[in-house]
């Protein structure tokens, strides 16, 4: 268990019973090794069931839209940013969310720690940055930092950015990380071998829209993909189809993904399909200097028009 | 049964054998996990497997499939009028099923196969289909067969059942298309080594150790689990996404879907999921379930309430733990039967929530 738990549910007790928020949205433990469970407790006298360790990667922003409660919600560094941006969308009232902020030092991928093991994984312990994996009746040690999601192996914005609580210490932000390694790894392909790669990439997706609900930014009312009249994009496992659907879904989420990694982690059959979402906030970054939901005073560049907007790529 | 011993060092040749009588399927790895997959020429299946990540229901009932279609050229005498696209009878065989998605099959076989209503897709794929099972040895710890009437070892579904021996795989014949594709493939050394085999199974049986309770849900009132309070705190996770549905080998929905590719239109039929908001969707544009709490309540009352009282044939559900193991938010089957199971209540009945 991390050591921002016991200041978690000592801010969660303190704000359920002055009233504060009408509901506490956090994880309990999970009934698998490695994962929890998100969920929302109402009583103070329950927030012993909250946790708080490396298995808290899904993004508890994606809970706040559409409720009529006050919520009181943790939120790491990149769910903060969604929080910003639910705002700034217009989705979510600043008013009725206490953010319960907590400095995050990187989820860990389980699929990263089962390929390590050769039999199911029965336990997982942390022990500071080091993780003791139990499979097949043995132990091995793990550094934390060999196993985590490949997000967070590369985020700059460890720390909350808007909290109304703040439960623990900021931690030091990566500064020696590229970003934009994986990127530039397939901007150097040729056309030929990027179709292929998108092909290979893509092949196995079953459309069961994991990834669309497990993101945060993904609310439309009716989803594109969801359209009958018309319908723009077949529903079948038509391979154009399926591309459709993840290119377009990258492009509704320009200027607005924080690359919390909720989609890759939620897909039930291994897609790195952040590598789209990457893609496009390279380009936002480069082409426009912006970050998704670092601030409340700024709108997003794809959302205003300004004179003085950088316009060199437009050929 | 018959029983009959495979040598290890006979089973490639036995497949060759098997190839031109039946299109084969079988595990094969894909990255970092298994899927049932067409072998192709040359293609051996690879049972080093706990599970395949998807069911192999996929090859009797496929995700996507077009049942008719049209011409959309005025010029063609017979535009716009659907016709059926033929289906072919091609035999099939499905090597490495495991006893729990065979077993869904004749659960299966209860949606699609009545006095009623006969689904001539289904009917046709599983006539022409003959599945090898294979028992599993090791079970995972999200297994929970042995609580749903099933087992490693166990036979539904199945025309043959093979157990790992070692240096041989142990073929118990269970059905005459089993006997058939058996003679195909030349595998017809008698065995007299059941004893090892029941060995084996209760060896598997003993690794199970997740256990559901569902020995009350046939006798707890169907209104009264519906407004049970617990739907709340248990759906709050759930992101509606299809993983469960999609990986269940029960799971039996479909949609038909009409579409257009230039001068040609085809009617589709598509998996479709209760997890949607689209699935309940009237054309009035109301929802009967248009919240996820309706849906994910109608999904576990379906599998383990609603099915248990118009079937007798327990819940649908057969224990593979593939939704256990898959879903993004940790929504666990097990915990909601066994919540499902020990409900009572000595109130009237509540108000719907």
């Amino acid at each position: 268990m991390s050591e921002h738990i016991d200041r978690i549910r000592d801010i969660a007790q303190r704000l359920l019973a002055e009233g504060r928020v009408d509901m506490i949205v956090g994880f309990r433990k999970g009934t698998l090794p490695m994962m929890n469970e998100p969920c929302f407790i109402k009583t103070p006298t329950a927030v012993d069931q909250l946790v708080w360790d490396s298995h808290c990667g899904i993004n508890l922003a994606n809970y706040l839209v559409d409720r009529s409660e006050t919520i009181g919600v943790i939120a790491k560094g990149c769910d903060s940013r969604n929080i910003v941006t639910h705002i700034i969308e217009n989705k979510v009232d600043r008013d009725k969310i206490v953010i319960i902020g907590v400095p995050c030092h990187g989820m860990v991928d389980k699929r990263k720690i089962q390929s390590l093991a050769d039999a199911e994984i029965e336990a997982v312990a942390e022990q500071k940055d080091q993780l003791v994996v139990t499979a097949g009746g043995n132990e091995m040690t793990v550094p934390k930092k060999d196993v985590l999601q490949e997000n967070c192996r590369v985020c700059i914005h460890r720390n909350p950015v808007i909290y109304d609580e703040l439960a623990g210490e900021r931690t030091e932000e990566q500064s020696d990380v590229d970003r934009y390694a994986d990127v530039h790894e397939i901007e150097a392909l040729s056309p030929d071998e990027k179709w292929h790669f998108f092909e290979d990439l893509l092949a196995p997706c079953i459309r069961c829209y994991a990834c669309r609900n497990a993101c945060p930014l993904c609310y439309c009312p009716t989803c594109f993909v969801d359209e009958s009249r018309p319908q723009w994009v077949g529903k079948g496992q038509d391979p154009t189809d399926v591309r459709t659907f993840h290119f377009l879904r990258a492009f509704h989420c320009a200027g607005r993904c924080t690359d919390c990694g909720a989609c890759e982690r939620a897909c039930p059959v291994g897609i790195n399909m952040r590598v789209f979402t990457k893609k496009l906030e390279k380009d936002c970054f480069e082409q426009y200097g912006w970050e998704a939901g670092l601030t409340l005073d700024e709108r997003p560049p794809l959302d205003t028009y300004r004179l003085e907007d950088p316009q060199d790529f437009i050929k | 049964m018959k029983l009959v011993s495979i040598d290890k060092k006979d089973w490639e040749k036995g497949i060759e054998r098997l190839r031109p009588r039946y299109r084969l399927f079988g595990p094969i790895r894909e990255k970092t996990y298994h899927a049932f997959q067409r072998l192709d020429e040359g293609q051996l299946p690879d049972l080093a497997f706990a599970n395949t990540r998807l069911s192999p229901k996929d090859i009797v009932f496929p995700q996507s499939k077009a049942i008719l279609e049209c011409s959309l050229d005025e010029t063609k005498a017979d535009h716009h009028i659907m016709k059926s696209i033929a289906g072919d009878d091609t035999p099939q065989l499905v090597l490495g099923i495991r006893p729990c998605d065979a077993s869904a099959l004749t659960l299966l076989d209860l949606n699609f196969n009545t006095d009623e209503v006969k689904d001539p897709y289904w009917i046709q794929a599983r006539e022409k289909t003959t599945f090898f099972g294979l028992a599993c040895d090791t079970p995972q710890s999200t297994c929970f067969c042995t609580s749903v009437g099933g087992g490693p070892f166990d036979e539904k579904g199945l025309d043959v059942l093979l157990v790992d021996a070692d240096d041989r795989y142990l073929a118990k014949i269970l059905t005459e298309k089993g006997a058939a594709a058996m003679q195909a493939a030349g595998w017809q050394d008698e065995s007299d080594a059941n004893a090892l085999l029941e060995r084996r199974r209760g060896a598997a049986e003993e690794r199970i150790r997740s256990v559901v309770h569902t020995d009350r849900l046939k006798d707890i009132d169907i209104l009264r689990l519906h407004g049970a309070p617990f739907w709340e705190d248990i759906s709050f996770a759930c992101i509606n996404c299809g993983t469960c549905t999609y990986l269940c080998p029960t799971c039996w929905c479909f949609d038909i879907q009409d579409e257009v590719h230039q001068k040609t239109a085809c009617r589709m039929k598509n998996w479709d999921s209760c997890m949607y908001p689209l699935f309940t969707h009237h054309t009035s544009g109301h929802n009967p379930r248009g919240t996820k709490l309706q849906r994910l309540r109608q999904r576990f009352m379906h599998k383990l309430k609603y099915f248990v009282d118009k079937h007798d044939a327990g819940i649908m559900c057969v224990g593979c733990g593939r939704c256990v193991h898959s879903c993004p938010v940790n929504i666990d089957i097990r915990h909601i039967c066994n919540l499902m199971n020990q409900y009572s209540t000595e109130d009237a009945c509540e108000a719907q929530g």
